[in-house]
């Protein structure tokens, strides 16, 4: 769990099964998948309407997918990479219907870019039930040409784009899952400190 | 009362000045010798003649190049202006509050006829004249509240109420002190002031808050807020920071008078009729302290003020590489006597 004093930064609560829901939609990926394991093995009577996405990521040897496929989920899509899950994530809530919950676990870019499908399918943020595991890597927007530079563990860090040397910021911007990066050496050109691993 | 527009520059060769008028009119926001953080928001009522706050929304003899500047920055970044869908009511909204403001109270430059929903509005200055109908985006050339914005002075904020919280949902920001719209859009009010310090912790915000979600249609409030930029450069976005932040360090005690500026916001909100959203209007003024001094009392106080500001502030500011710069020059303007309560010149 990430315990932090950054105002911006969401509190993930958990992932707790909504008893009353009449569909679970789940997305998962890396360790996020343990804490599926968690909450819905207290819960097997809701597997039947659960629709489970799940990326391995750097999590592929740990075969947690099949450990997903064990709990025979009514709908269990295993995803190659984060971006595709997302994609096959917003076809499903394209049709989905009232009574969906919507859960994510995982690194927190892939939960921010869970929470920012569901907000752009009119779900409600605060509904979403989350839950952080895995790496504290970050994603980072450069607020300079606008790329997303994923698993962020140093400060600074090069933009994977543009190539500016960025400062990672303690803002969380929920919509874009990201945190900010800023030019650090725009005051000192070239006079660039020495990455630090912050975010292992 | 005809306001003579100036032909001038925020950028390159920074052409920008105050005529001696604009000084005397400048919101200078200290009244007293010292600064700290406070909920210094006040009724949004008209202030002495020829003053920023003389009219709700103030046009000055800036307008014309101000709204030349905009149009620079949109057009290198069309991200300073966004709006999330359900902020269209809200815009609609802000186009009716700045086209009734300005052409009620400059109606020389400013004209709007209404038939209905059929309307007509008149901008001389900047050589407009569009008929369009109320509520009909198809009829404007740009949406609502770029259309409004781009031809009105002061950056916009557009801010959604619900579940108790306020929300930043639009905006038109192209002159602003080092934040990203881009960036903070969709946040909530705790999430968007994260990066400010000591404010929360003293309860600044959470009392902000409060006074803010219930603001009543009709009365508008205001406050001022302040940092200091280097040559008189309205783009201070972040998205920028990697071209003007050299800026800071070319500094010198020959140059600090004519480089170093006051940058002023007033600030003002109003509630929207039908949209129930606020609108945040923070309207920039600047002043370089050659200018500034020429009013005996403001120099003597900043000189107090940025002498004695916090660390974590100066820093917060942007202010760390030429305060000392900034404190011994304006201090040779400090003689030491006491200054007069008040924003006023005496």
């Amino acid at each position: 769990m990430l315990v932090s004093n950054i105002k911006s930064r969401p509190v993930y609560g958990g992932l707790k099964v909504d008893v009353a829901a009449r569909r679970h939609l789940v997305a998962a990926e890396g360790e996020g998948a343990l804490a599926v394991i968690d909450a819905f093995g207290a819960h097997p009577e809701a597997l039947a309407r659960t629709t489970l996405l799940y990326a391995a990521g750097g999590s592929a040897g740990e075969d947690h997918a099949a450990r997903l496929a064990a709990f025979r989920p009514d709908d269990l899509f295993v995803m190659p990479s984060q971006p595709t899950l997302i994609t096959r994530l917003n076809v499903i809530l394209n049709t989905a219907t009232m009574g969906t919950r919507l859960y994510a676990a995982g690194v927190e870019g892939f939960i921010g870019s869970v929470v920012a499908a569901g907000m752009a399918h009119g779900v409600d943020q605060a509904s979403i039930r989350t839950e952080h595991r895995g790496s504290l890597a970050r994603r980072v927007q450069c607020v300079h040409c606008k790329g997303m530079t994923e698993n962020v563990t140093v400060s600074p860090v090069t933009c994977s784009h543009c190539g500016i040397p960025l400062l990672v910021r303690d803002h969380y911007s929920r919509r874009l899952g990201a945190f900010q990066g800023v030019s650090i050496d725009a005051e000192t050109p070239g006079d660039v400190p020495p990455a630090e691993e912050l975010y292992a | 009362m005809t306001i003579q527009f100036k032909n001038e520059t925020f950028r390159d060769d920074f052409t920008f000045s105050n005529s001696p008028e604009a000084i005397q009119r400048f919101p200078f926001p200290f009244d007293k010798d010292e600064y700290m953080y406070a909920v210094n928001i006040e009724q949004h009522m008209p202030g002495p003649a020829k003053s920023t706050t003389e009219f709700p929304i103030d046009i000055d003899e800036h307008y014309v190049s101000e709204m030349r500047d905009r149009a620079l920055v949109l057009k290198e970044d069309p991200l300073r202006c966004q709006a999330l869908p359900h902020m269209l009511t809200a815009e609609w909204d802000l186009v009716e509050l700045l086209m009734e403001q300005m052409s009620k109270h400059y109606p020389e430059h400013f004209s709007l006829t209404r038939d209905g929903d059929k309307w007509r509005w008149v901008n001389r200055p900047l050589g407009i004249d569009q008929h369009f109908t109320f509520g009909d985006t198809a009829t404007l050339p740009y949406p609502p509240m770029e259309y409004v914005t781009r031809q009105c002075q002061g950056d916009f904020a557009l801010i959604d109420q619900r579940n108790d919280m306020l929300w930043m949902d639009a905006g038109m920001i192209t002159t602003q002190a080092d934040w990203s719209l881009d960036f903070d859009i969709g946040m909530s009010w705790t999430e968007w002031h994260g990066p400010v310090p000591l404010a929360h912790e003293m309860g600044v915000m959470d009392r902000a808050l409060k006074f803010m979600l219930n603001l009543q249609q009709g009365r508008p409030v205001r406050r001022l807020n302040w940092t200091m930029t280097i040559n008189p450069r309205l783009d201070t976005s972040p998205e920028n920071y990697h071209k003007w932040g050299i800026d800071r360090t070319t500094v010198t005690p020959e140059n600090v008078g004519d480089k170093v500026h006051l940058r002023v916001e007033l600030q003002a909100l109003w509630r929207l009729p039908r949209s129930n959203a606020i609108v945040f209007s923070i309207r920039a003024y600047m002043i370089k302290m050659e200018e500034l001094v020429t009013v005996p009392k403001w120099g003597r106080r900043l000189h107090r003020v940025l002498r004695d500001l916090r660390p974590e502030l100066a820093d917060y500011k942007g202010l760390t590489r030429f305060r000392d710069m900034t404190v011994d020059y304006l201090a040779r303007h400090d003689d030491g006597a006491p200054t007069s309560p008040g924003f006023f010149p005496d």
